[in-house]
């Protein structure tokens, strides 16, 4: 029998730290948030997008002043991925329309490659936008919802904060870097809060337990414990999916590539966030054995463990 | 302890069986083919084939193998060449009954296919090909009515001269009368003969005023049938296109999706979809002078006037001799005589005979061809948001364009066919004589969205997608093995398992994979081990406070699965929100995430479970290698 090293990390003891630099970290999202703010990709603003590729380097500023005498003077060009791509960005024009693609496309002459074309109205733009924040609304009530169900109010206040936590920040790194916010950004930081949560609930769940099978002790040394006990599970799980997510990253593409990143950013502080904000907060709010004794059907199968 | 009943093995094993069944098709590729579909209702039969093969051969093109199923003909090829000389050939040869797109047919053996074996189909983003997001200017289809039953009104009241005036207003039709008596008689009619409109409630003082309005389901029923219409309409196009698996689907109460996948020249299709074009036969006042009327500002009676598209101006009569609803064919060609584009014109009888009657009665005097484009744009302010009216309605830019395309002297008396010349570009021609055949939209449509993938990105995204999914598995193979060995072996099992399963539902559902969805199998791969680590890290605490090991194994299991199902249902939660949000691209990534988190469960805990009871269960153990 080889003997099991539970590691003994004083995570709880520890958390005034932790607050601080989350709140510090939150500060500074929200900061960048609020004066940068995020840099929208054409799925939300509206406007057209063009991806070309050329047998041969291309050289930006004579494809720039190519737009300029043609009246595109807005279009940002730069290069995607490698010399012989580049990207053209046209901001919404005063009257929006498909039209304005065919035209450039016909400018850039007949030997390029059309590798991508889009091109959102202005109203498509505006209702992605609101269903997206109401999609992540909408997300973030369904969990709150089944985790006081399924655990306690106290438990389900605990994830949606780590929750907001992790969203915030994410948003705030993509904030602070400009790097562009589209649609798979946002189907990506829907994904942190699935993955960050099942993080949170996993935690949970030990401390639940072991709030039941053991007697008289100090909330805070019993979430210490149960994140120790699940620490080396946290640890594993964050590390697989961080592999297959570099995959992603660095093999997946330009076009996955801030997915990627959200994803990335997001396990990350996902991971950091179970340990310390959920439970934290839980702790905060005043847990004890009282609020989780189980119904008396439960209560008789607790009796009937060894 | 820890054995599973020789059923309960038995089931599992044929779950995965079934499993890599039906994931099977998705290893054998495409063929490069070329596909034939009737453009109408006829069905496609075997004397078609017959004609196919035969028209193949003679003209030497090499070809895999050509069948008929589904009510298609797919004829494959071995390389790109060929593929499209033949597509040129049979698209001439078959004429225009016949719907021909090239397309990639799975090469899927004949017997997994006749057990309902098929492979993914692939997203636009990984085959390359266009999505239109389509609207239908439903202020416009209303104006029209307005029109219709402003017409019918005028008509309905002039009997007894019901009426003092009668006029348009906004959406409204306001009318006037001399006698209270009179506007009683007219509320009647009113009421029995257009049953569609409503005399609204007004403030107004004047009780010889009323004013009338389209009842909300004369509305409706207005807007649904413009939409119905122009879906028809873009089917026409589309078949005229040749698109393989065309997907043109009604969104909501005013918007229309196509997808097109494959297509090569999006250019195009875009020019084609979106063309409110029709055509109007006009004869040319000969009496005045153009010239004047631009100076004095006044057109003459019966005359307006127009611009050729350079630019030089021309009066023309205001009766239309014929339009391009009375159009049934139009195909384009050259002129021999002095190789000039042009589009040879079938008419309806109605069309044919008036004619027949304007030529006769008007020979060697000049007839023009009016082209009328409508076009409408959403306007935006200086942050590109949508600009509203009053009512709320986003303001929209509509422009009508008509250009004389030519006008010509009639030298003969004609009636139901003909040729029009005076069009720049055989390219021109060709859209013409394509808009005239598949008949015009009903209002006009705008593209809202287009997301266009070339062929080589899709391809570049395939490789990529696949390339990352390998990788990051055979990472997570590596890790596992490493970190809990025996146990990381079974886990690794179960993961490829999970991989084939997902693949297979995938294939079975016939869900559409995009480039998102090859995302969601990374991050599932990714997750789908949390449950093996979970139950792993359990058994391995077991061990630690119990020395019976298959008493270990068997509460590691037990304790872990909760854990594992709360955990899953949460994540599952936000997938199906991201799932009913979800736009296409969106969509994709949900669908795969939430099928992978279910079979992640099915592989991780029973799977697992079924191969460590077999190398462990009841056995005497002294350690365990995890």
């Amino acid at each position: 029998m080889k003997a099991l090293n539970i590691p003994t990390i004083d995570f709880v003891g520890k958390r005034t730290y932790a607050i601080i630099v989350s709140l510090a970290l939150i500060a500074v999202s929200i900061f960048s948030l609020s004066t940068h703010g995020l840099k929208f990709g054409i799925d939300f603003t509206g406007g057209t997008l063009i991806e070309v590729g050329y047998e041969q380097d291309v050289n930006l500023s004579k494809v720039r002043n190519t737009l300029s005498e043609a009246k595109f003077k807005s279009a940002n060009v730069q290069y995607f991925g490698s010399t012989k791509e580049i990207l053209i960005r046209l901001e919404p024009q005063a009257v929006s329309s498909a039209k304005l693609s065919s035209k450039i496309i016909h400018l850039l002459g007949d030997d390029v490659d059309i590798r991508r074309v889009e091109f959102v109205g202005p109203k498509v733009g505006e209702e992605l936008t609101n269903d997206g924040g109401l999609a992540m609304l909408y997300a973030l009530i369904g969990i709150l919802i089944y985790v006081a169900i399924r655990f306690e109010y106290r438990f389900a206040l605990g994830s949606i904060s780590a929750l907001i936590h992790d969203v915030i920040i994410t948003l705030g790194v993509f904030s602070l870097l400009q790097i562009e916010f589209d649609l798979t950004v946002l189907a990506a930081i829907l994904a942190v809060i699935g993955y960050s949560l099942n993080d949170t609930i996993v935690v949970f769940d030990r401390i639940r337990e072991n709030f039941l099978s053991t007697r008289h002790v100090d909330p805070a040394k019993i979430i210490n414990g149960a994140l120790n006990q699940t620490l080396s599970r946290t640890i594993m799980t964050s590390l697989t999916t961080l592999l297959v997510l570099m995959a992603l990253f660095f093999l997946g593409g330009e076009i996955i590539h801030s997915f990627a990143l959200a994803l990335l950013i997001g396990v990350v502080i996902g991971t950091y966030s179970s340990i310390y904000v959920a439970s934290s907060m839980i702790l905060a709010l005043g847990i004890s054995k009282e609020d989780l004794l189980p119904s008396e059907k439960e209560e008789k199968e607790m009796d009937a463990r060894p | 302890m820890n054995h599973y009943s020789g059923l309960r093995n038995a089931l599992i094993a044929f779950f995965l069986l079934l499993s890599t069944l039906y994931a099977l098709p998705n290893i054998f590729g495409s063929d490069l083919a070329v596909q034939v579909s009737s453009a109408g209702d006829a069905a496609i039969e075997q004397s078609d084939l017959t004609k196919i093969t035969d028209t193949l051969k003679q003209k030497n093109i090499q070809y895999k193998s050509a069948a008929l199923s589904n009510r298609r003909i797919l004829v494959r090829f071995g390389d790109n060449a060929s593929q499209l000389s033949a597509k040129d050939l049979l698209k001439t040869e078959l004429g225009r009954n016949y719907v021909v797109a090239l397309n990639l047919a799975p090469s899927v053996p004949q017997w997994l296919d006749s057990l309902g074996g098929r492979a993914m189909s692939l997203g636009l983003d990984l085959r390359g090909g266009v999505h239109f997001l389509l609207e239908v200017d439903m202020q416009a289809v209303l104006a029209m009515s307005i029109d219709k039953y402003y017409n019918e009104l005028r008509t309905l009241l002039r009997e007894g001269r019901l009426y003092k005036s009668i006029k348009k207003e906004g959406d409204n039709i306001a009318i006037r009368f001399k006698t209270l008596e009179l506007k009683e008689k007219a509320l009647a009619r009113i009421k029995s003969d257009v049953s569609d409109l409503i005399v609204l409630e007004t403030d107004n003082q004047d009780e010889l005023l009323i004013q009338v309005g389209i009842s909300d389901d004369a509305q409706k029923i207005a807007k649904s049938s413009a939409l119905k219409q122009n879906i028809t309409t873009l089917r026409n196009r589309v078949n005229e296109l040749g698109v393989a698996e065309p997907i043109i689907q009604q969104q909501g109460l005013e918007r229309i999706v196509v997808q097109l996948p494959g297509v090569q020249d999006t250019a195009r299709a875009k020019e084609i979809l979106g063309a409110v074009a029709t055509l109007e036969f006009r004869l040319v006042d000969e009496k005045n002078d153009p010239q004047t009327a631009i100076q004095s500002g006044r057109t003459p009676i019966g005359s307006k006037l127009y611009y050729f598209k350079d630019g030089r101006p021309l009066l023309l009569k205001t009766r239309v001799i014929t339009t391009g609803e009375n159009i049934t064919g139009a195909s384009s060609g050259i002129d021999q005589e002095n190789n000039i584009p042009m589009v040879n014109i079938t008419l309806d009888s109605a069309g044919g005979r008036a004619m027949l009657d304007t030529t006769k009665k008007y020979l060697h005097h000049r007839m023009a061809v009016v082209f009328i484009e409508n076009q409408v744009e959403t306007i935006t302010d200086e942050d590109g948001r949508v600009v509203l009216d009053k009512k709320g309605n986003p303001l929209k830019k509509r422009t009508t364009t008509k250009d004389i395309i030519n006008a010509a002297t009639i030298q003969g008396t004609f009636s139901s066919r003909f040729q029009i010349t005076g069009i720049d570009s055989a390219r021109e021609a060709r859209n013409l004589a394509l808009l005239l055949r598949a008949g015009s939209l009903s209002a006009p449509i705008e593209i809202i969205e287009e997301r266009t993938i070339g062929p080589s990105l899709g391809a570049d995204n395939i490789q990529k997608g696949v390339l990352s999914v390998i990788v990051g598995f055979v990472l997570v193979l590596i890790f596992m093995a490493v970190r809990y060995r025996v146990f990381g072996l079974v886990a690794n099992v179960a993961l490829t398992l999970n991989l084939v399963m997902i693949v297979a539902i995938l294939s079975l559902l016939q869900a559409t994979l995009t480039l998102p969805g090859i995302a969601g199998i990374v991050l599932t791969v990714g997750m789908a081990v949390d449950a093996n680590v979970l139950i792993f890290e359990r058994i391995k605490e077991e061990l630690g406070s119990q020395s019976n090991i298959q008493k270990a194994i068997s509460s590691g299991y037990d304790k872990a699965v909760l854990t594992i199902a709360d955990a899953n249902i949460t994540t599952l939660i936000a997938a199906l929100v991201l799932f009913s949000f979800g736009t296409g691209p969106i969509k994709g990534f949900a669908i795969t995430l939430s099928i992978g988190i279910v079979t992640s469960m099915f592989t991780a805990i029973i799977v697992s479970r079924a191969i460590i009871n077999k190398i462990y269960g009841g056995k005497k153990l002294e350690e365990l290698s995890i």
